[in-house]
Parts: structure tokens; C-alpha cells; sequence
């Protein structure tokens, strides 16, 4: 599906909207993990007041939720700009796994130069790193076709066993024989933010990092093209659009996004290289471009959102004797309750069902598609995206003005596909 | 010849569960819907089959259970991406963190003391020629390729229900003309896809292994995903990707005690068979025609 269908309604990232929404995704998701929480024995209103509140009251918990965030807003940015350009990266685990070691070995060998000098080149060959890693499965999509999501999908593996190579190889470390690397250089930590906390320099470099993505994918004509990309790539074709660059670009500006992510946990966090360094901020990623409506704003406040669950739950263990992992299980059914009343609302079921009329939904998209190259798999849904949101028939889905470039990302359009984003009325303009 | 034929075994042995996984996902996306919830339902049918395995003494029990598992996860991902129409690739994400995390829960509420890790006494190869020939195998390998790869072959290309799913997955539109549901057999495919997928999780644990540890399917599930297009949404040529995937995996095990290649760390070894899938994808992967509904959620207008 195109990138557009992410932004199809207000999701949790929008405050525009339905205010009630996210609510009803509260509730929803509640309802659905109640009966796991349950099964530990505990209460499950406690539990959500552990998970979500308790971080919140003290200074140190809402600084660490602030810290936790950090991999999240990396990956998180990383995923969303690749998904609007209709460029499927499920890779960003991998390539921040590159990025993290990467930094570790630049950062093991910067000892003699100061601060201002190594912190840049560990952060820049993060960079380097996460974006080698996302340049082979791109050069495969657009030179040859071959589908992303799985050669993205399958060098996760990949890149934890090229880790866990140099970790039980060449880099574990001669003192403690465990399978860390040994420490990077002291000037090429990240300082601290604030003093008595772990909020690191990575906070820093993430929120400008997302400011200067946002500004470029909603004000600048690059943007434009990007954005036209991931709703038509044959629209944006036509239109004289070099599709094939925009996505290789998309493609590796993610990966050296996710590669910083990975950096900044080794010179922000753990100073070294670890093999539990991602714990899976790759995969949480998209939950959090997902559920942030792809949009830079949204990333940063699901990012916090799951940077309070993930603090929340791990706290949720030590006070209620609860599992940690019940924090991935709230993760993964926040983001399948989104999705689910996000696609209730668009096409007027359950709740939304009309009033008046059938459900107009979906025409499904044009009967017969000519289904033969990849990229087909992200052009068959453009036709969707422009007829479905007319008719939902809640009335939310005016047009919000969503397709100038200085309207995207604001918080007034609440993102359903209303048909005005079509790139035929965008791209001539350019 | 003892290292051929033990190769050979091993290859049959580790292309199962493959095979399983394979055969599933080629369900669910002939029927219109590319399942990435594969890589969490291998995951929670080989916990949840040890689980319940582990607390019945029985392993066949453990095998139900997870066939009943992958039912259930089929027939979610059914209601997200066939009921609702979310969108693939996002629903069957969510779904694998979600199955993942939920095993991974269950399993630290009722297994993670500190008592070490738990075994169940796991099903016996079956030795018709004596130990140590290539027969010698799990009654699941024997399913797999005696019972599995030709009846999933016959009913795709020749019964009615595979008519069906191929209909619904190439053109739904007609398919609904013909007075077929579209819902239904997409459920169908993805709860039938999702049992399978689930059966090829538990052999790890209720054959090969005997035991359930983290990270258990490490990243088998997408190597399935790439085996289907590899396969070209063929039973049979999937298989043949499987055992191609297995062989290799099955080499570079072997490789690794041989004399002279201790000096290439194991990880490398361990990477070669995904890595050998990209190359096989980038090699036959290209242009290939997919199947024509995929990832479209259909919708009468």
C-alpha cells in the first residue's frame, strides 16, 4: 500500500482529529492485554497506572523515559521517511546494528583526539554504516526489482551474527573474556544532558536530526518529490520525477538515520558494544513511524509515548512482579488496535458504521492491476487512497489543505486520504 | 560418504520446518495476503507447543496446541487485513511482536525461575534403515515431504478450494462474480497458512530440540517469506528453495569442525545461507509476476 494509507486518520501522533481517539485506542488496548496482565496476577488498573503514570511523577523516571526514547525517535524518524517515500525498510534493526558497531570501533580508536573531533566521526560513522547496510537491498529494488521488504527483513539476522562475530572474535574483551567490545575512548562519550540522569547528547542529535527531516519532507521541493514518490510511483513518473533516485535516497538517508541510532546508544549509553545493544529498536521503529502517521511530529510524542511504556514496564517488574515483557506485548497491541479502529473509522465499521447508507469503503482497487513489477506493489493503492476517503461517513475527512507543503505535517489535517494529495495536482507545480 | 549421508540428513532435517513455513506463507499470499506474521507464528507454535508439551507430558498434545495457536493467529491477521483491510505489511508486523512478545511473557511467568532451562523428552527420529542413514528423521520431516508438499501441491492446483484461493488472490473481483467469498476463502488460507507455519515453529522444540530458547526461529520465518517469491508461488520449486536453504545452512555447520576452517568465525558461517537466499532472490527474483491481488484488501463497491 502507499505510504498514505499511514496517514489516514488521526492516529496517536496527531493531536488534530477526533481527541477521543486516542482514548478509544486506550481503552481498546486495555481490553485486549487485561487478560495477560491478569494471568501474572496483578491488577491490571495498577498495571497501567505502573506503566504508563509512575515513570512521569519523579524527576529520574521522566528523564529515563526521556533517555529510552532516544533509539526510538532514531528509528522511528528512520522508518517514517522511507515509508512516505513507499519505500518499505524493515531493515532499520540491521542497519542500526551496523551503526553501533561501526561507532564502537571508531570510537575504541579516537583516544587521542578531543571531544569536538570524536564524538562528529563516531556519530558519522554510525552514519556511514547504517546507510552501507540499507544501500545493498536498495540498489536491489530499484535496479532489479527485488522486493525490499524481504532482503531489508533478512540482513537483521545478518548484521546480530556480524555483531556477535566481532563480539566473540577479534573485539571481546581480553579482561573479562565477556562478549563486550572494550570500552570506547572517554572523549568520544556522549556528555550528558543533565546532570544525575542518563539523557545523553543522542536526545540532542535525534530532535534536530527529526526538526531538519520534517523541514525537508514538508517544505522543500525535494519533499515534494519524496512525497510523491511514496503515493504514485508511476503518478510521480509521469510527472518526470526520477523515482528511482528519491527511493535510493529515501532508502539510505533511513539507514544512516537508524546507523546514528545505533551509535548513540554505544557512545550515549553503553559505551561499548554489546549484543543486546538494539533490544529491538529497529522493530519498534515501525511501530512508532506507524503509529506517529509517518509524520515527524508524531514520531517524536509515540517515541516518548513507548519510551514511558518500555520505563513503566520494566519498573511494573520490579514493584508488581509482573514480567518485563508485558511491555512488548502493550507495545504490539497498541499498534494492531491502532491500525484496526484506524481502518473501523475509514471505512465506517463497527462504532463508525453510517448512519445513512452503505459503508463506502475501499473500491477495490481497480479490478485487474497489472501486478508484474515490484514496484507495482506500492503504485496498486494510489487509486485506493484517492476515492476512499470520500466516503467515510463521519464527516472528519475534509479537505485539509493536506497536500501544500506547508500544510503537511501540521497538526490540523487529521490525515485522512481525501484524494487531494494526488501527486497529478502535485508535481506539475514543480 | 558418512559426510554426505549425514549432510544430506541434516539438510532434509533443517528444511522442514522450512517447508512447513513455506507451504503456509504460500497459502496466505496465493489468497491475496502476504502474512509477515510468519516470523511470530513459527515463535509462539514453538513455545507454546513446548509449553503445553512440557505441562501434559504429551507431545502431541504440545503439537495441537500449537496448531491450535497458529489457527488463532491466522485467523487474526485475517480480521485485520481481510475484515478490515489494514494495511499488510504493518498488520503482519505487529503481529510477529506481538506473538513474540506474548510467548516470550508467558514463557518468563511460568518457566523463568531460575532453575535452568526446561526440557521435554522430544520425539525420536524414526530409523526404518538403522541409525545413521539419510531415512533417519522425525515423523515430522516424513510428513513434510511425503504427506504435506504433494497434498498442499494438489489441493492449490486441483480441487475447488484451491481454485478458489488462487481466484481470490489473482483477481478478487471475478472471483466474487463467480459467487465465490472472498473473505472466507482469504481466512481460509491465512488460518490453514498460519497452522502450518505454526507446525514448523514446534518442530524445533518438540523434535530437533527438546527445549525452547529465545530467538528460537532466528529469522526463519523471513527466510520463508523470501522462499515463496523465490519459489515463485509454487509449492515445488519452494521446497526445492527450502532444501537449497537447508543445504547450505547444513554445509556451513559442518564446515565449521572441519580442520582449516576454524580460522572463519562461525557467525560468517551462520550468515552464508540468508545471505545465499538474497543472492538467490537477486539471481531469479527479478520481474517475477506476483500474485495479482496482493497486498489489496478487496471490498464489494
Amino acid at each position: 500500500m502507499s505510504a498514505a494509507v499511514w496517514r489516514l486518520g488521526g492516529s496517536v501522533g496527531r493531536l488534530g482529529g477526533a481527541v477521543g481517539f486516542p482514548l478509544l485506542v486506550l481503552a481498546a488496548t486495555f481490553v485486549v492485554t487485561t487478560p495477560f496482565i491478569l494471568m501474572a496476577g496483578v491488577d491490571p488498573l495498577a498495571a497501567y497506572a505502573e506503566f504508563l503514570v509512575k515513570p512521569l511523577t519523579t524527576r529520574f523516571g521522566l528523564l529515563e523515559v526521556l533517555t529510552s526514547a532516544i533509539p526510538l525517535l532514531f528509528t522511528g524518524a528512520a522508518v517514517a521517511l522511507a515509508f512516505r517515500a513507499g519505500y518499505w525498510n524493515i531493515g532499520a534493526e540491521g542497519q542500526l546494528l551496523l551503526g553501533a558497531a561501526a561507532a564502537a570501533g571508531v570510537g575504541m580508536a579516537v583516544g587521542g583526539l578531543p571531544p569536538v573531533v570524536a564524538i562528529p566521526l563516531v556519530v558519522l560513522a554510525g552514519a556511514v554504516a547504517g546507510l552501507l547496510w540499507a544501500l545493498v537491498p536498495a540498489l536491489l529494488r530499484v535496479r532489479l526489482g527485488i522486493d525490499e521488504v524481504v532482503t531489508t527483513l533478512l540482513l537483521n539476522p545478518v548484521a546480530l551474527l556480524l555483531v556477535e562475530g566481532l563480539l566473540n572474535g577479534p573485539w571481546r574483551d581480553p579482561v573479562t573474556q565477556f562478549p563486550e567490545s572494550q570500552p570506547i575512548a572517554a572523549s568520544a562519550e556522549f556528555p550528558l544532558l543533565m546532570e544525575r540522569s542518563r539523557l545523553h547528547l543522542g536526545f540532542a542529535i535525534a530532535l534536530a536530526l527529526i526538526a531538519l527531516t520534517w523541514y525537508v519532507v514538508a517544505r522543500t521541493p525535494t519533499g515534494l518529490r519524496l512525497r510523491a514518490v511514496g503515493l504514485s510511483p508511476q503518478g510521480a513518473r509521469f510527472a518526470g520525477i526520477p523515482v528511482a533516485r528519491v527511493l535510493l535516497g529515501a532508502a539510505l538517508v533511513s539507514g544512516a538515520m537508524a546507523g546514528i541510532g545505533g551509535a548513540s546508544e554505544v557512545a550515549g549509553i553503553q559505551d561499548r558494544l554489546t549484543g543486546g545493544i538494539s533490544s529491538g529498536a529497529g522493530y519498534t521503529g515501525i511501530v512508532v513511524a506507524t503509529l506517529g502517521g509517518l509524520s515527524m511530529p508524531g514520531v517524536v510524542l509515540v517515541a516518548l509515548l513507548l519510551g514511558d511504556l518500555s520505563v513503566g514496564a520494566s519498573s511494573a517488574g520490579r514493584a508488581l512482579g509482573i514480567p518485563s515483557q508485558v511491555g512488548d506485548v502493550v507495545q504490539a497491541s497498541v499498534l494492531l488496535v491502532t491500525v484496526a479502529l484506524l481502518a473501523m473509522r475509514r471505512y465506517g465499521i463497527g462504532p463508525w458504521r453510517a448512519r445513512g447508507g452503505p459503508a463506502a469503503g475501499i473500491e477495490a482497487a481497480a479490478a485487474i492491476s497489472p501486478a508484474a513489477a515490484v514496484a507495482d506493489l506500492t503504485d496498486s493503492t494510489a487509486g485506493d487512497d484517492s476515492t476512499a476517503g470520500d466516503g467515510t461517513p463521519d464527516g472528519d475527512d475534509t479537505p485539509d489543505g493536506d497536500d501544500t507543503p506547508a500544510g503537511d505535517d501540521t497538526p490540523a489535517g487529521d490525515g485522512t486520504p481525501t484524494g487531494d494529495d494526488t501527486p497529478d495536482r502535485d508535481e506539475p507545480r514543480r | 560418504m558418512t559426510f554426505l549421508v549425514d549432510l544430506l540428513a541434516a539438510t532434509l532435517r533443517s528444511a522442514t520446518p522450512l517447508v512447513y513455513g513455506t507451504v503456509g506463507e504460500t497459502y496466505a499470499e496465493r489468497s491475496g495476503v502476504l502474512n509477515l506474521g510468519i516470523e511470530g507464528t513459527m515463535y509462539a507454535g514453538a513455545f507454546f507447543g513446548f509449553a503445553v508439551a512440557l505441562t501434559t507430558g504429551s507431545n502431541e498434545a504440545g503439537l495441537l496446541a500449537a496448531i491450535g495457536v497458529g489457527l488463532l493467529a491466522g485467523a487474526l491477521m485475517g480480521l485485520l487485513t481481510v475484515t478490515l483491510g489494514t494495511n499488510q505489511h504493518v498488520a503482519g508486523i505487529g503481529l510477529t511482536l506481538g506473538l513474540i512478545g506474548v510467548s516470550e511473557y508467558v514463557n518468563r511467568l511460568y518457566f523463568g525461575s531460575a532453575e535452568g532451562l526446561k526440557r521435554i523428552e522430544p520425539w525420536p527420529l524414526l530409523e526404518p534403515l538403522g541409525p545413521g542413514s539419510v531415512l533417519s528423521q522425525y515423523a515430522l520431516t516424513y510428513v513434510a515431504f511425503l504427506l504435506l508438499v504433494p497434498i498442499a501441491w494438489w489441493v492449490l492446483m486441483r480441487t475447488s478450494f484451491g481454485l478458489a484461493v488462487r481466484a481470490v488472490g489473482e483477481n478478487p473481483e471475478a472471483a466474487d462474480a463467480a459467487g465465490i467469498s472472498v473473505a472466507r476463502t482469504r481466512y481460509a488460507a491465512l488460518m490453514i497458512g498460519g497452522a502450518l507455519m505454526a507446525v514448523g515453529g514446534a518442530f524445533f522444540t518438540l523434535a530437533a530440540l527438546g527445549s525452547f530458547t529465545l530467538d528460537i526461529i532466528a529469522g526463519r520465518g523471513w527466510v520463508c517469506i523470501a522462499l515463496v517469491i523465490f519459489g515463485r508461488w509454487g509449492i515445488g520449486r519452494a521446497t526445492l528453495g527450502a532444501l537449497l536453504f537447508a543445504a547450505i545452512f547444513s554445509l556451513q555447520l559442518r564446515l565449521r569442525i572441519l580442520p582449516g576452517w576454524d580460522i572463519v568465525p562461525f557467525e560468517l558461517l551462520l550468515a552464508l545461507p540468508y545471505l545465499a537466499v538474497i543472492a538467490a532472490l537477486a539471481i531469479s527474483g527479478r520481474n517475477v509476476a506476483y500474485p495479482g491481488a496482493y497486498l489489496k484488501p478487496y471490498r464489494r463497491s
